[in-house]
């Protein structure tokens, strides 16, 4: 069986925190950090630069804004001018057409950021080599991991170990591929 | 002095206090209530279909009174959903604590009172095959909806709050989801709740574009409760009715909605964290607390608002306005006006008392109030103003036939109904969020 990483237990979070830190002074490739509650100030200890879904969310919004605006206004003013209470049909109608505006606008960017999020942390991806691994289904209670993928060029299975070791990880253990 | 914040359970206690509802059989209480509420939700459904095989006219709407218990009943169930976006929204942008263990089931409320609130206006268009007219579909026919209509605003607003509510209920579900996941010996179980959780991991890869969603979406919902409830209001304001034509309608509306939502999310906890013991350490009177005083500002600025509203009528002279103020509280309705003010803005006031607060037996029975309240103030905006119309020719009065009651119990039975399978199958509390403020907690003490 080929070994997908090398994983190892710590006591909490803030053993976890260190622990980060120093890996990623070590330079390892690919690894990251398994907590039952996202740990504050993880991002910076990983490295990691602020998530995308900001801007995601604003083009999302945008997108929206632009949608209800053109439909709207293809509609009342080109596409079945109706004479409604007498309001006028063009660009003078523009408050009445600020609710649709408003609301289109929130759930575009809503749906971005939700689908946005699913796609960047790769869900749904429903099974995983680490599923395996019989002491990971602590993560999701109580358990701290750090995993560090093989392969990195740098670094053999045997110094993954040692690195793991020098940072207070405990039940140091492979995970391994699926067949 | 004030009820004290619990002290933190370790992570492992969480997950064994609110999984284990999940997993032990369901107790007694809860299978008879699913029977009491399922019936009532196939009441509920009969009668609807008694009402489109039949016509709207077996509701008491009548000539004067287009707009009776059907549009009374969505603004009440509406408003309902506020405090469930209050709660997990506006509470989390500004860093209340407290809000995390009842954001969850206030959420889920939030979202079955949409469902209840959702069937009014669809059955109210008398021919309900033909809502799909309302979405702008490209047709054979050319024809596009008006969207200067009240009616097309609320159908952007009420859908655009339903998939956001829930889009951000499931998001937060997504790491619970697995805890459960991780913990169940079915395979069924394993299988169904390996779906949900869509594989989560709980890798920080993933928490923080979870935790930058979780934000934006917590900062995308706090604009969109304000405008649903405004938009609502709005099926009233850009009338020329007499007593509805008023700018003061949105802020008025949120802050009745909020209020009543609050009673609400009592009125549910309170007996569901008596029937679940080990949810008590979790949701304590220090929560309980706290919602009292959210009622108490709410309260309290509903009052303000009714009190400007006659300030306004007086003061802006218009007659038209002056006899509808004057028919709305010394008219037929009068007695709901005034049951109005002493349901939502009289009683709370009792929670200017801390032992009024500390006792959770005397918190439900005040907060049956303003659910009282609530529904009145929209009944005697609704009802109360349309049997008052301009013309005196047309006054009239309106009675609510055994079908508007019978589909408006059914409503609380659906809701219930609903919520009950919620407890049953999903965590009720958020775990994972619980256990990061024990973390802060400890960090907290340490320093």
């Amino acid at each position: 069986m080929r070994t997908h990483a090398i994983a190892a237990e710590l006591p909490d979070a803030g053993a976890l925190l260190r622990a980060a830190r120093i890996i990623r002074a070590a330079g390892v490739r690919h690894w990251d950090v398994y907590s039952p509650y996202p740990i504050a100030g993880m991002d910076e200890a990983m490295g990691l630069t602020a998530s995308p879904l900001g801007r995601l969310a604003f083009f999302g919004g945008l997108a929206g804004f632009l949608g209800a605006t053109s439909l709207q206004f293809a509609t009342t003013a080109f596409l079945y001018p109706l004479d409604a209470g007498g309001m006028p049909n063009g660009i003078q109608s523009l408050p009445v057409l600020f609710p649709i505006i408003f609301e289109s606008t929130i759930l575009a960017a809503a749906l971005i950021t939700v689908f946005g999020m699913f796609l960047l942390s790769r869900l749904p991806r429903l099974h995983h080599p680490l599923f395996d691994w019989h002491r990971f289904r602590g993560v999701s209670n109580d358990k701290f991991f750090l995993v560090l993928e093989t392969g990195d060029p740098n670094y053999s299975e045997q110094a993954l170990r040692e690195l793991l070791a020098s940072c207070g990880g405990a039940q140091i253990s492979p995970v391994y591929e699926d067949e | 002095m004030t009820a004290n914040e619990p002290p933190p359970y370790t992570a492992d206690a969480v997950t064994e206090h609110v999984c284990s509802i999940i997993e032990t059989a369901a107790p007694r209480w809860w299978w008879l209530a699913i029977c009491v509420t399922g019936s009532m939700t196939a009441l509920c459904f009969l009668c609807l279909l008694y009402l489109v095989s039949t016509g709207v006219g077996v509701w008491g709407n009548n000539n004067a009174t287009g707009w009776a218990w059907d549009v009374t009943n969505f603004v009440f169930w509406i408003g309902i959903g506020h405090a469930g976006t209050l709660i997990s929204a506006v509470l989390f942008l500004s860093r209340q604590r407290w809000r995390t263990p009842i954001h969850r089931a206030a959420e889920a409320m939030t979202l079955f009172a949409v469902i209840c609130a959702a069937i009014y206006p669809a059955l109210h268009l008398g021919r309900a095959w033909m809502v799909w007219f309302m979405p702008p579909i490209p047709n054979s026919n050319a024809i596009w909806p008006n969207f200067r209509s009240p009616l097309q605003w609320d159908m952007f607003a009420i859908g655009t709050y339903f998939t956001v509510s829930f889009l951000f209920w499931y998001t937060g579900l997504i790491p619970d989801l697995a805890t459960v996941r991780d913990r169940c010996r079915g395979k069924i179980r394993k299988v169904i709740y390996g779906f949900l959780a869509l594989g989560w991991r709980g890798g920080n890869r993933q928490w923080r574009h979870f935790a930058a969603a979780y934000l934006l979406l917590a900062g995308l919902s706090t604009p969109l409760v304000l405008s649903v409830h405004s938009v609502v209001s709005c099926d009233f304001a850009v009338t020329v009715v007499p007593g509805w034509h008023t700018t003061l309608f949105p802020p008025y509306f949120v802050a009745g909605a909020i209020f009543g939502g609050f009673a609400m999310v009592l009125t549910i906890l309170i007996p569901v964290r008596a029937l679940y013991p080990p949810l008590q350490g979790l949701v304590s009177t220090f929560h309980v607390d706290k919602m009292c005083k959210v009622l108490l500002l709410t309260g309290s600025l509903i009052g303000y608002c009714y009190a400007i509203e006659l300030f306004t009528v007086w003061y802006g002279g218009n007659p038209w306005e002056q006899s509808a103020f004057r028919e709305r509280i010394f008219g037929p309705y009068g007695w709901a006006f005034a049951s109005m003010v002493f349901c939502n803005v009289l009683v709370p006031q009792l929670f200017w008392f801390q032992a009024a607060r500390s006792h959770l037996l005397w918190v439900w029975v005040i907060v049956q109030f303003p659910n009282v309240g609530m529904w009145l103030e929209r009944f005697v905006i609704v009802t109360g103003t349309l049997t008052r119309g301009f013309l005196p020719s047309s006054w009239g009065r309106f009675d609510p036939t055994w079908v508007d009651i019978c589909t408006f119990a059914g409503t609380f039975g659906l809701f219930a109904f609903l919520f009950l399978l919620f407890v049953r199958w999903l965590p009720m509390i958020c775990m994972f969020e619980v256990k990061a403020d024990a973390a802060d907690a400890q960090t907290e003490a340490t320093l």
